[in-house]
């Protein structure tokens, strides 16, 4: 296609992207440099028939002035960074200094806000994604034995987790692990222990959490792998039965290595969106116990003060940098196919 | 896998058997199960005593007369204003929907006509938009996405954050259309916009579709955007049901929630039954041929 009609055919869609995803990208860039303003204060002397009182409050006007003057905030450089909220270089250090051990170091750090949603987000992405993978494929094998006839339905229940939004499926499995629900009651009674609840631990938060990832996520994967297998050659399948391979050989020997890239691509992607986790956070009222990286972000954005634009957008750029490791891989392998196929 | 030569013994089939009814149960039960509880009342459903109250509907039966109720429902649709928030749904998920596809059609077949290097790397940066989480681009809107609060801003924001998937979507349907039918209408004189008015509008309908469905589903379980975007008075049904949930549990109105949960997903169920092969293959595009 000549570069003009190219041009024509691709500008609405790239002006949305351009207008809408790279600038806000920027403009987070830009924002993370900057914070918002100190309030100015003034004293103000009241008198009353009892005496005077010397007392400050926040001068709105003169405030309100240099908001309209530097709509941006004061500019910060990397000061927003490495505060006690995001990186805490201080803090770090001051706890490098004082611990005694690693471990009361890492606990240490781990209480800083940031670090902990590292955490967090690491642990979540670390233990969803191979579950993810292993019940996908073992639900997309198992699937595949079952009578054609039957298998329309059977597939939509199966992706049933994945189609609602995770708000609302965290809200669903959370009503029933709740302590007045079925699944939580039920566990009270065989743990035998009226008190026990998810709200009070934070382990059993993060199990439960974790749990709603492969509930959610999981189904993607069968998706995507059950449509793999059906591209599985079936003579080498053959040859291999008639050669005595069992069940599971032929599975490790002949499956496995034929939708190998498709698996590649299913871990990308799930960790990326496992990255990116937030919203079973909301559902799961897990605030207190578990907190993400994008958590963070939203909790900065929803602030009913001050919309502190400066803290989130630094957040925001780590979170990104984040993404952009996760994602190498991917781009280089795109690069390489598109070498070979032109 | 049915192969002439693959005799499978009953135990191994029983126990696949027994496998994927345990798989189907913990997938869909849940959602059965807030169906069922919807029309209780809320001591039947968070059962302080006895969970086995749900299914009895012992406090349904004293509060209202009938083992059934409609109460959560009336009252979140009504009381709650929760018809105002599936309009707004509705007004989202369609401007979305038809925005997103005639942007993305026109760039897509564009990217899939193109040989020149550019194209793949026009591909390559919406694959890394893609991948952004969406609460960081949010971020980057300042004052007056923050400030209108209105749903048209919210919808610009939607369509931009769903135009990388939905150009890589088509993309890859579009590379399935042969070249040839593009090539003899350009032979014949067409423009390369009255091909694609007259060669490639009528067959693109399957891959459209896919994509269409999901933008839609892409705007109708929106929360990070929604929830940030619009205030109050104009949400959306998901950010509705997070607001009915109230800072504390105890304090909101947890019916309110169970029923438009219920009320929000029932849509969703009923368009994946009648588009499953849809949504698998798109789902699919992606992976088996890359």
């Amino acid at each position: 296609m000549p570069n003009r009609s190219f041009f024509w055919f691709f500008l609405p869609a790239g002006l949305a992207m351009i207008l809408f995803i790279g600038l806000p990208i920027i403009s987070t860039g830009i924002q993370s440099f900057y914070a918002q303003h100190d309030q100015i204060l003034v004293e103000v002397k009241k008198c009353d028939p009892f005496g005077c009182k010397v007392s400050v409050v926040v001068d709105q006007e003169a405030t309100s002035k240099i908001k309209d003057e530097k709509p941006l905030g004061k500019f910060n450089g990397f000061g927003t960074y490495i505060d006690r909220n995001h990186l805490a270089v201080d803090q770090v250090s001051e706890f490098w200094g004082e611990s005694k051990s690693i471990g009361d170091f890492i606990n240490k750090v781990g209480n800083l806000p940031f670090y902990k949603a590292l955490v967090f987000t690491l642990t979540y992405c670390v233990f969803v994604t191979p579950c993810v993978l292993l019940l996908g494929f073992i639900i997309a094998l198992s699937l595949n034995a079952i009578s054609r006839k039957i298998r329309g339905p059977l597939i939509f229940g199966t992706i049933l987790p994945m189609i609602v939004t995770p708000l609302v499926g965290s809200l669903v499995l959370f009503w029933m692990i709740d302590a007045e629900g079925i699944i939580g009651a039920n566990l009270q009674m065989l743990m035998n222990d009226p008190y026990l609840s998810l709200k009070s631990s934070k382990t059993l938060m993060w199990i439960t959490i974790i749990i709603y990832g492969v509930w959610h996520h999981s189904p993607f994967a069968f998706v995507v792998f059950y449509a793999a297998l059906q591209t599985v050659p079936q003579e080498p399948l053959e040859a291999s039965i008639i050669d005595g391979a069992s069940r599971f050989q032929r599975v490790k020997h002949i499956v496995l290595p034929h939708i190998y890239p498709v698996v590649t691509f299913v871990a990308l992607i799930s960790l990326m969106d496992n990255f990116r986790v937030f919203e079973p956070i909301i559902g799961f009222s897990a605030e207190g116990s578990a907190q993400s990286l994008s958590w963070l972000i939203y909790d900065n954005l929803v602030n009913e003060e001050v919309i502190l634009f400066g803290s989130a957008a630094a957040t925001s750029i780590m979170t990104i940098i984040g993404i952009s490791i996760i994602l190498a891989p991917v781009l280089i392998r795109t690069w390489r196919e598109f070498k070979i196929n032109r | 896998m049915d192969y002439g030569l693959d005799k499978k013994s009953n135990s191994l089939k029983t126990s696949n058997t027994i496998f994927i009814v345990i798989w189907l149960l913990i997938a869909c039960f849940p959602f059965i199960w807030t169906f069922w509880g919807s029309f209780k009342v809320r001591a039947d459903f968070f059962s302080r005593a006895d969970w086995w109250y749900a299914i009895t509907a012992f406090n349904t039966l004293i509060e209202t007369g009938a083992k059934f109720t409609t109460e959560a429902y009336s009252g979140a649709w009504f009381e709650g204003e929760f018809w105002k928030a599936s309009r707004n749904t509705v007004i989202v998920t369609i401007s979305v929907v038809s925005i997103s596809l005639f942007l993305g059609t026109l760039g897509a077949y564009a990217l899939s006509r193109s040989t020149k290097n550019y194209a793949f790397w026009l591909l390559i940066i919406a694959l890394i938009f893609r991948a952004m989480p969406h609460i960081t681009l949010v971020s980057g809107y300042l004052f007056p996405f923050f400030q209108l609060q209105i749903l048209p801003t919210t919808i610009v924001v939607l369509v931009a954050i769903n135009q990388p998937f939905t150009l890589w979507l088509l993309y890859s349907f579009f590379k399935t259309v042969p070249k040839e039918l593009d090539e003899s209408a350009l032979i014949d004189g067409c423009s390369y916009f009255q091909t694609f008015r007259h060669i490639i509008m009528p067959v693109m309908w399957p891959g459209v579709i896919t994509a269409g469905l999901f933008s839609l589903m892409l705007a109708y379980n929106d929360f990070t955007v929604t929830a940030l975007l619009l205030n109050q008075e104009n949400h959306t049904m998901v950010p509705k049901i997070q607001s009915y949930l109230g800072t504390n549990q105890h304090e909101g109105n947890l019916m309110w929630a169970v029923s438009s949960v219920v009320s929000a997903t029932a849509p969703l169920f009923i368009l994946v039954m009648f588009f499953q092969r849809q949504i698998i293959s798109g789902l699919t595009a992606g992976a088996i041929k890359g």
